[in-house]
């Protein structure tokens, strides 16, 4: 294809031109990442957050592009200012029929909470996803098993925000709304299901790991600690969630952890430094778990949220197993979908990082009775805080 | 590109010809082996290019024999927890393990699905390396060698039996030991640490690593001589223990003007034979004595000022704030 003078003349003038050329595309290679890492910076940095004493490696490392970006959710939530009631207006409880919790709500607040419900559960679905007729104005019957969860899903939303602030409010103010966990989707993301025993033909230790499995974040640690650790156990307490004890061998007793019983441990404190986007010296310092001086604050803010995961799913959430339908139940047991920290926080260390849900929503933040509507009042008094009101609810977004 | 030769992973050398069979003095020498022997170019880029005859004797057979039914074993049980399904046990086999007994047991013999098999399989297991070691010795004498291979064989052995059979033993409990499989025995070692409070603080246990990261300098530095040297005829080491030429003078001569000292063509074997050996030895104690003699390594180190108090503050408010770390932005509230 080419003259025959140039193939004569490279025949005559052989010469190595790959050496040469894999030098000056590798050198010429360095130089131009060179070039793009001094022009455009490091498209991979990284931002740490020290968490205890120099020496110990104690440290959340991030990515500056993630915290950049933080949880996409965030933008989505949706709030508004409550409508202070006015004396002797009339409640919710005495316009509709069939209001068991959110009876002591204004007509206009009801409404509003309705609303908003539907914003964080059910956006696309609309009102008949609990309530089949709405569209002909029936909103009394509870024919739809969704209102009948809801309605134990507003009790538990209470229960956590009023029972467990020291938890969801370790901080500052935070709350919980529905959509903490439900992200505008019906079924929430990262719910469980009891899955143990794993494997076939096995019993004991042999059955209850090794396999590859959602619960055990793909590891081959035990797939059943989530069902172990929250759930009751037959003699009505909480199992005991340790790695070590400090007994020599001779006083050791069943049930003090042994190797399998830290495997389950690692196995739940994975899943649970996974849910939070952090790692083990968040909460610990990992040469000495054993040792509550060495812990952070943040493993107190953790303990009293397995303590609050542990009521929630015995009070709020097992008894609804008689309430779902078949397509709701889990694909081993049929047992009711279940919560845990992935739940709410969803791969960071505060859900939502840290926005306050509640701010808006007095209804949610409070057990039985009138919510507390004080904060509004005196806005209400002033005109020129009611101009700013759009603004207030984009403000808690950003 | 003559420096390729020396740099390449490959065997740059090959014999390949009339297969070289020892010398039968005695007549005995083909009596207990196969008589086959062959080729390989690949096998060549890697080693000798002859592959065979093979020697087996008793004791490799009775090694390879329950070798097998340890593998067997093991590898139906991973079987059996997918029921039998060769999809899912591809799948999952790196995740999949034959277990010890429970804790619950003791160093009873459990159920076969609860732990009996993996005592049985063990027990095969034994047999299995002790043969395949007995074997290493008596080829050994057979070719009125030193013992020095079976020894250091016995050295890993020794690491062998302290995870799977004295510590458990000293422990009173099978639920001890290791399980068969290839990320739950990742686990084990993480658990191991875990629970008697942080390897690391293991004097033996950084004597091993210093022996293992020791053999690994050691056999790079060695290596890397004698391939440098290997154009003097740096190679045929063992002649040039007692007639060194000029490929040891050159060898010795680089270390000695590097670091002042220098090892002979003898003593670097020595060098790296113990500390191969070093690193089970050393190891196997450090493991011997965890949870048997001392429960929590930490503690056992800052009692031995071997480890510091670490202090300041735990927690991150210390040290900033989770606003400046993806935290909504909270303004005045």
């Amino acid at each position: 294809m080419f003259p025959k003078w140039f193939d004569k003349w490279n025949q005559d003038n052989p010469t190595n031109i790959f050496g040469p050329a894999i030098a000056v595309g590798a050198l010429g290679g360095a130089v131009f990442v060179a070039a793009m890492i001094v022009g455009f910076g490091q498209p991979y940095a990284t931002a740490s957050m020290q968490t205890g004493p120099r020496g110990t490696g104690m440290h959340v490392q991030e990515f500056i592009g993630d915290l950049a970006n933080g949880d996409p959710t965030v933008a989505d939530f949706y709030t508004d200012e409550p409508f202070v009631p006015e004396d002797g207006e009339e409640l919710a409880g005495d316009i509709y029929e069939n209001v068991q919790v959110l009876g002591d709500l204004t007509d206009a607040n009801f409404n509003r909470l309705m609303g908003a419900i539907t914003q964080w559960v059910a956006p696309e679905e609309g009102c008949t996803y609990c309530h089949a007729g709405a569209n002909d104005g029936e909103y009394a019957d509870d024919d739809l098993y969704t209102k009948v969860v809801a309605r134990n899903m507003l009790l538990m939303t209470r229960n956590i925000n009023v029972n467990w602030d020291a938890h969801v409010n370790a901080n500052y103010e935070v709350g919980v709304t529905c959509y903490t966990c439900h992200r505008g989707q019906p079924v929430p993301n990262n719910i469980w299901y009891r899955i143990s025993p794993v494997n076939e033909n096995a019993e004991g230790w042999s059955a209850n790991q090794n396999r590859a499995t959602m619960t055990s974040n793909f590891t081959s640690l035990p797939s059943d600690y989530l069902e172990h650790y929250l759930l009751e156990a037959e003699d009505g307490g909480y199992n005991q969630i340790a790695v070590h004890d400090l007994d020599s061998r001779v006083q050791q007793q069943p049930g003090d952890p042994l190797i399998q019983q830290t495997e389950r441990t690692y196995g739940f404190m994975n899943y649970i430094a996974n849910s939070l986007g952090v790692n083990c010296v968040f909460c610990h310092n990992s040469r000495a778990f054993y040792d509550g001086g060495q812990n952070t604050p943040q493993w107190g803010t953790a303990s009293l949220g397995i303590l609050m995961v542990q009521e929630m799913i015995a009070e709020h959430l097992l008894p609804l197993e008689e309430v779902y339908p078949e397509e709701r139940l889990g694909p081993v047991y049929g047992d009711a979908p279940l919560a845990a920290c992935r739940t709410c926080h969803q791969g960071y260390q505060q859900p939502l990082n840290g926005l306050n849900v509640i701010a808006n929503w007095p209804e949610l933040n409070v057990i039985d009775g009138p919510p507390d509507y004080s904060a509004w009042e005196t806005a209400a008094a002033e005109p020129e805080a009611e101009a700013e009101e759009p603004e207030a609810a984009e403000e808690a977004t950003e | 590109m003559a420096y390729l030769e020396y740099q390449n992973f490959f065997t740059q050398v090959q014999v390949q010809g009339e297969p070289e069979v020892g010398m039968d003095d005695q007549g005995t020498l083909a009596r207990e082996r196969t008589s086959g022997a062959r080729f390989s170019t690949l096998l060549g880029w890697l080693g000798n290019a002859q592959l065979g005859p093979i020697y087996l004797g008793w004791a490799g057979l009775v090694s390879l024999a329950t070798g097998l039914a340890w593998f067997n074993i093991v590898g139906f049980n991973m079987l059996s927890q997918v029921d039998w399904s060769i999809p899912q046990f591809i799948r999952q086999l790196f995740w999949l393990a034959l277990e010890p007994p429970g804790p619950e047991w003791g160093l009873r013999m459990p159920p076969l699905n609860d732990g009996g098999w993996y005592i049985i399989s063990s027990f095969f297991l034994l047999i299995s390396v002790m043969s395949w070691w007995l074997r290493t010795y008596l080829l050994a004498v057979e070719h009125q060698m030193g013992k020095h291979i079976a020894w250091a064989f016995l050295a890993a052995i020794w690491l062998f039996l302290v995870l799977g059979l004295f510590r458990p033993i000293l422990m009173g409990s099978w639920s001890e030991a290791v399980p068969y499989g290839i990320f739950p025995h990742l686990d084990w070692t993480t658990a191991f640490s875990i629970r008697y409070g942080n390897l690391y603080y293991n004097p033996f246990h950084c004597l091993s690593i210093v022996f293992l990261y020791g053999s690994v300098l050691l056999f790079a530095m060695h290596g890397a001589t004698i391939l440098a040297v290997s154009r003097y005829g740096g190679d045929r080491e063992l002649e040039q223990i007692v007639d060194r030429g000029t490929a040891s003078e050159r060898a010795g001569l680089f270390w000695r003007w590097t670091m002042g000292f220098n090892a002979t063509m003898e003593g670097i074997h020595r060098w790296a034979w113990w500390f191969a050996v070093l690193t089970p030895i050393t190891g196997g104690i450090g493991i011997l004595l965890t949870g048997t003699v001392v429960d929590n390594w930490f503690i056992w180190a800052q009692e031995h000022n071997f480890a510091p108090d670490y202090l300041g503050a735990y927690g991150y408010e210390a040290y900033g704030s989770y606003e400046d770390f993806g935290g909504v932005t909270r303004g005045e509230e």
